[in-house]
């Protein structure tokens, strides 16, 4: 990929990430960072692709250990923030602020 | 599966994670966000194994997610909501310490084929990512009390700090430029121990706003290993996080009233804290259930505080029991909730909804301060830091211009606390000495239910 098209994609991203969280309320920051946190746990992805083509042992143990803790991350990640917000459910009056 | 349909594949998953974000940010749409969020990372990787087939090591990557999921999974059903912020935050380390390992073992695989960036970017991932590691274990240590939650500052702290940033600049420089697994094995280490050394000196209130910033690191670390291993995806959803992450802690520090500077270097320049008035014994008016439920009987607007306190002793339906009787009693009663009420802004919302409180009995800060005038009777439970007036009349003290909920302004003001241990940053809370203040010791739990029972008597 060219390196113009990376930038575009970078500063593209940045914009919408600010735009997307900037008026949110006190009331959904914690599930809020939990859900992006279990975002960023899609480096999965990376893992997997890195551990594939592990030649030496040194490659294997460290991609295999980044698998384990990209998974903790993304799954957990979910997991944790679903939890949070069922408790929200049923209290939806005058919720939407 | 050819290149081109992997990628809009990845694109739509990338879209996913914006919807996601979106949704998290109204509480109407945040459980559908957070499944949407989850969708699409789970066609992420499912595509990566019809692209890359056949996978090498596909036994190893298969049993690594099993034991992932092993792991992640359980811890995430069963902690307790009290202890979720270190739980959100260890999460976001392991991220992290993913994201430095897949910068390692690609670095390795490039070898002298490495271009300048690439090399930039592992060096970024692998620094980034260490930091917010450590970070992150340490920010989980004092939550979780393992260690002291108050800054950790020994003489000449900062000079060591600056002198380990040189370290990890230096270093930096020394693998763009020389090349080889050393180096870059030297700087993670370097850079795991700057983690460390950067979040010790934090104190524990503003511990919130450090994961949030640890977060916002390690999307920029999943965005830049993005570019090293060619994944349109990946740099999406980092840069999102990342950017998202930022506006967040901005918003979580303006909710405390706390500069993000002066969270992370505020045990630097500020003068340590005077802790000799603790040391005094000053008399402080404690009263008994029956006093606490009569007070409660002759009033007309209650104000119930919450805080972490409340949580710990799992309090929760019994104060929503009170509530409800109150409410029998045609007391006006609501909830004034601090924004940074429990360990985390937004936190005792979730601990109160587990309780089933309704949601139209919560009042915000800038609600419900006005109200204290009018209000008959204050209950803290639990909480303290937030109801501190030193906040507004100590310039100095940790949480110096903190906004705090103004109970000093109602009539009444009722403690329930377990001891006169100050709260979680530290800092001693004239109020309890006030003469309108009363105070009741005891486990919430156990205070509360008998002045339930002390009121249904009445």
């Amino acid at each position: 990929m060219d390196a113009m098209a990376i930038v575009s994609i970078f500063v593209l991203a940045v914009f919408v990430g600010f735009e997307v969280v900037s008026k949110v309320s006190s009331t959904l920051h914690t599930p809020l960072m939990s859900g992006a946190n279990a975002i960023h746990g899609v480096i999965l992805v990376g893992a997997i692709i890195v551990c594939s083509h592990s030649e030496t042992t040194l490659e294997l143990i460290l991609s295999v250990l980044a698998i384990v803790l990209a998974t903790i991350n993304m799954i957990g990640g979910f997991v944790v923030t679903d939890r949070m917000l069922e408790m929200f459910k049923g209290n939806k009056k005058g919720a939407d602020k | 599966m050819s290149r081109a349909l992997y990628d809009l594949i990845g694109l739509a998953a990338g879209v996913c994670f914006i919807l996601a974000l979106k949704g998290l940010s109204h509480p109407k749409t945040a459980r559908r966000g957070n499944l949407i969020g989850a969708v699409g990372a789970t066609v992420a990787t499912l595509v990566v194994f019809a692209y890359k087939a056949p996978l090498h090591n596909l036994g190893w990557i298969l049993g690594a997610m099993a034991v992932g999921a092993l792991i992640g999974v359980p811890a995430a059903r069963k902690v307790q909501m009290t202890q979720m912020p270190q739980l959100v935050a260890l999460f976001n380390g392991v991220g992290g310490g993913a994201a430095a390992l897949v910068a390692i073992v690609e670095y390795q695989a490039l070898g002298a084929d490495a271009t300048t960036a690439e090399v930039i970017f592992t060096v970024f991932t692998v620094v980034v990512g260490c930091v917010s590691f450590s970070g992150s274990v340490i920010t989980f240590l004092k939550l979780q009390e393992l260690m002291t939650t108050r800054p950790v500052v020994f003489p000449g702290g900062r000079f060591v700090i600056a002198a380990t940033l040189a370290a990890v600049l230096g270093v930096s420089g020394w693998v763009v430029v020389a090349l080889g697994t050393t180096p870059l094995l030297v700087l993670a280490a370097l850079s795991l121990l700057f983690g460390i050394l950067f979040v010790l000196p934090v104190g524990g209130a503003d511990v919130p706003i450090v994961i949030s910033l640890l977060n916002a690191f390690t999307g920029l670390t999943v965005a830049a290993s993005g570019y090293v291993l060619n994944s349109t995806l990946l740099i999406i959803a980092g840069t999102l996080v990342g950017a998202s992450g930022t506006i967040l802690t901005r918003l979580m520090a303006e909710a405390m009233g706390r500069s993000l500077f002066g969270t992370l270097f505020g045990a630097f320049t500020a003068k340590p804290q005077d802790t000799s008035a603790a040391g005094e014994e000053r008399p402080v008016r404690s009263g008994s259930p029956d006093d606490v439920a009569i007070l409660l009987n002759y009033a007309r607007r209650v104000v119930i505080v919450p805080g972490f306190g409340l949580a710990v002793a799992q309090a929760q339906h019994t104060v929503r029991e009170l509530a409800d009787l109150m409410i029998s009693k045609s007391i006006d009663v609501a909830y004034g909730i601090h924004p940074v009420a429990g360990r985390m802004p937004g936190h005792m919302n979730v601990l109160l909804a587990e309780a089933n409180v309704p949601y139209d009995q919560l009042a915000e800060m800038d609600e419900v301060n006005p109200t204290f005038g009018q209000t008959d009777v204050a209950i803290v439970i639990g909480a303290n830091d937030v109801v501190n007036p030193a906040a507004q009349t100590t310039p100095g003290c940790p949480i110096y211009g903190m906004p705090i909920l103004e109970v000093s302004n109602a009539a009444n003001v009722i403690f329930l606390k377990r001891s006169m241990r100050p709260g979680f940053a530290g800092i001693e809370n004239e109020l309890l000495y006030d003469p309108k203040t009363m105070l009741l010791f005891g486990d919430a739990k156990a205070s509360l239910t008998k002045v339930v029972s002390a009121l249904k008597a009445l």
